[in-house]
């Protein structure tokens, strides 16, 4: 039996939830030699700058126990190359692609979805709010609701109407939800979560920080808890807002849970590190959980957790009593 | 997995994978995830590789020191047992058309890699000369198998257990300048290959080196095995190690700022290109 997989971020129609996460795909290009991109339902790009970037020093990466942290500082091309060869490729081959940009300042974001706007092959526009705002001594829009709200309010005016704008939130931050809601309200089309969490290792031999940037982005299983969380009370405040959840899915399983929390997306980002042909495995063995509970459509299993405990889940044709 | 061996202070493992046996050539690499299925160690480990051979429709082998948990996991490995590999990963040595006289220069189990160089090389006609070396007298790989297909061969370890006393960049001008070598092929760490650099922009003739930059994917998406090096339009760029590389043009690598962000490479903080919109 298969599965109804499709699914949809705002009005825009995704063949399957698996999309990649940013800054885990490179350009594309070279995770193309290992799986065919248009197999998943979107590919996300790095977080493009408008100048290019070098990103931080070396070491950028660690490891910790199931989980990586790292401490690249968005290395890029900068908006100008993305646009002449990174996005035609994607384009020329139909895949999917939702880019994502960084910014240090409210009117950069804005910059940068000018530039978009008229490029095609975007198939929707991923704000990354985990950036420093250079305007507020570098902290990062996601901490706070009104920044976040701000970013988000001046892409939304300036990107297409037909592009999907989704706003990524990080989970450091007091309250999630409410710069979740403060994201919807001024029109993100979609929400994705989490953002690395931010933290830190100390090579003990050296006595020193295992990263040249001192403290990282922690990925990985290790997280997938916490994304779990933040899934489950975004989309327990805010029902209709679609969610692209991601953190630690290294598995069908994994993506499963983030369904069950809410999320109508999956993004695998850190498994492509390990395994790079990981979003083909990770659906198909989503469509056969999804299958094996005896759903047709994936659509009837998002949030699906939220149900009160006791009360039989609907459309499960295996056990739904027949209305004659 | 076939067999696994120790080689002095070194393990090697000869490993049944035809896909990756075939599409060798010199310089290539292999990421090897380690820990079993349900590993916590999620970043793949890089190895050159050392050897391919036919049999079983195709083996390769790479050699690895113990310096954490992930490579313990591998040194514990029998045959028989499977091992989840990617490869053949980066891109390879360039090799000469004519017939020129090659000095490879191995540090540690960085030597390794370049017998498989080195074949192909004679294969083309071309003179090769080992310069091997290590700390000790157990860290230097593959001395017996240099002296085998090579004109000369010369040793050197840091305690003078082996060959002369010292470092492989410290007899390097003397190989050079005996068997008035074209180019260098060098393989070891970081610094090594500075200092290898050095003496072939000082003899005035072309290096090329195989860097070993940490990694995390292999493939070039996790952008952790940047260095900066010096582009055909002379503008620097945090390149990475696993795509661009590994094996570079050695004048090319800017080794005195590996491990920073030169201000004049493309992007650099502060750079003249920053935040232009």
């Amino acid at each position: 039996m298969s599965v109804d997989m499709r699914t949809y971020l705002g009005h825009v129609e995704l063949a399957n939830p698996i999309v990649t996460a940013a800054g885990c795909a490179g350009s594309g290009a070279e995770l193309a030699q290992f799986f065919d991109l248009g197999r998943i339902g979107a590919l996300t790009t790095r977080s493009i700058t408008m100048a290019p970037r070098a990103g931080r020093p070396t070491p950028r990466m660690t490891e910790t126990p199931s989980g990586l942290l790292n401490g690249v500082g968005l290395q890029g091309p900068g908006v100008d190359a993305f646009l002449t060869r990174e996005l035609p490729w994607l384009a020329q081959r139909n895949i999917r692609t939702v880019v994502s940009i960084g910014g240090g300042t409210v009117a950069e974001y804005a910059a940068l979805a000018r530039r978009l706007n008229d490029a095609p092959g975007v198939t929707a526009l991923e704000v990354n709010l985990s950036c420093p705002n250079i305007e507020d001594r570098g902290r990062v829009f996601a901490r706070d609701g009104a920044a976040s709200a701000e970013v988000i309010a001046a892409v939304r005016a300036v990107m297409r109407y037909d592009v999907p704008v989704v706003a990524k939130l990080s989970p450091d931050t007091a309250d999630i939800v409410s710069v979740a809601r403060a994201c919807a309200t001024s029109g993100a089309d979609a929400l994705s979560m989490i953002n690395n969490p931010l933290g830190m290792s100390i090579d003990t031999e050296t006595m020193l920080p295992a990263l040249a940037a001192g403290t990282g982005g922690l990925s990985g299983p290790a997280i997938r808890p916490l994304a779990v969380r933040c899934v489950w009370q975004v989309r327990a405040a805010l029902p209709d807002v679609p969610i692209i959840g991601m953190g630690g899915v290294l598995t069908g399983r994994d993506a499963f849970e983030l369904i069950l929390a809410g999320a109508c997306v999956v993004a695998v980002g850190t498994a492509l590190f390990h395994d790079p042909s990981s979003c083909l495995r990770i659906l198909r063995e989503l469509e056969e959980i999804v299958a094996a509970r005896g759903y047709q459509r994936l659509a009837d299993v998002i949030g699906l957790a939220h149900r009160p405990p006791g009360a039989t889940a609907r459309h499960r044709t295996d056990f739904e009593e027949s209305s004659l | 997995m076939l067999t696994t061996r120790q080689v002095d202070a070194y393990h090697a493992l000869t490993v049944v994978a035809p896909r990756i046996a075939e599409g060798f050539r010199p310089g290539h690499f292999l990421g090897v995830a380690v820990g079993g299925p349900h590993t916590s160690m999620l970043t793949r480990r890089a190895f050159f590789i050392h050897d391919v051979k036919p049999d079983y429709g195709g083996t390769v082998e790479f050699v690895f020191a113990v310096d954490g948990p992930g490579t313990a996991w591998l040194a514990g490995r029998r045959a028989r047992d499977t091992l989840d590999l990617v490869g053949p990963l980066g891109r390879p040595f360039p090799l000469p058309r004519d017939p020129v006289t090659c000095v490879m220069v191995g540090d540690e189990y960085g030597s390794a890699m370049l017998f498989t160089v080195a074949d192909a090389l004679q294969r083309r006609g071309c003179r090769v000369d080992f310069v091997l070396g290590g700390a000790s007298a157990d860290r230097v790989f593959g001395a017996m198998r240099a002296r085998r297909m090579a004109e000369t061969t010369t040793l050197t370890t840091e305690d003078g257990s082996l060959g002369m006393r010292g470092r492989v960049t410290d007899v390097l001008p003397g190989v050079i300048a005996d068997v008035r070598a074209d180019v260098v092929y060098a393989s070891g760490p970081m610094e090594t290959l500075r200092r290898a650099t050095a003496v072939a922009v000082e003899f005035d003739i072309p290096i090329q080196v195989a860097v070993e930059e940490r990694m995390a994917c292999g493939i070039g998406v996790c952008m952790t095995c940047v260095l900066p090096v010096i582009g055909d339009d002379g503008v620097t760029r945090m390149v990475r190690a696993c795509v661009e590389g590994p094996v570079f043009r050695g004048e090319r690598v800017r080794f005195d700022d590996v491990g920073t962000i030169p201000f004049d490479a493309l992007g650099a903080p502060g750079g003249g290109s920053r935040n232009v919109s």
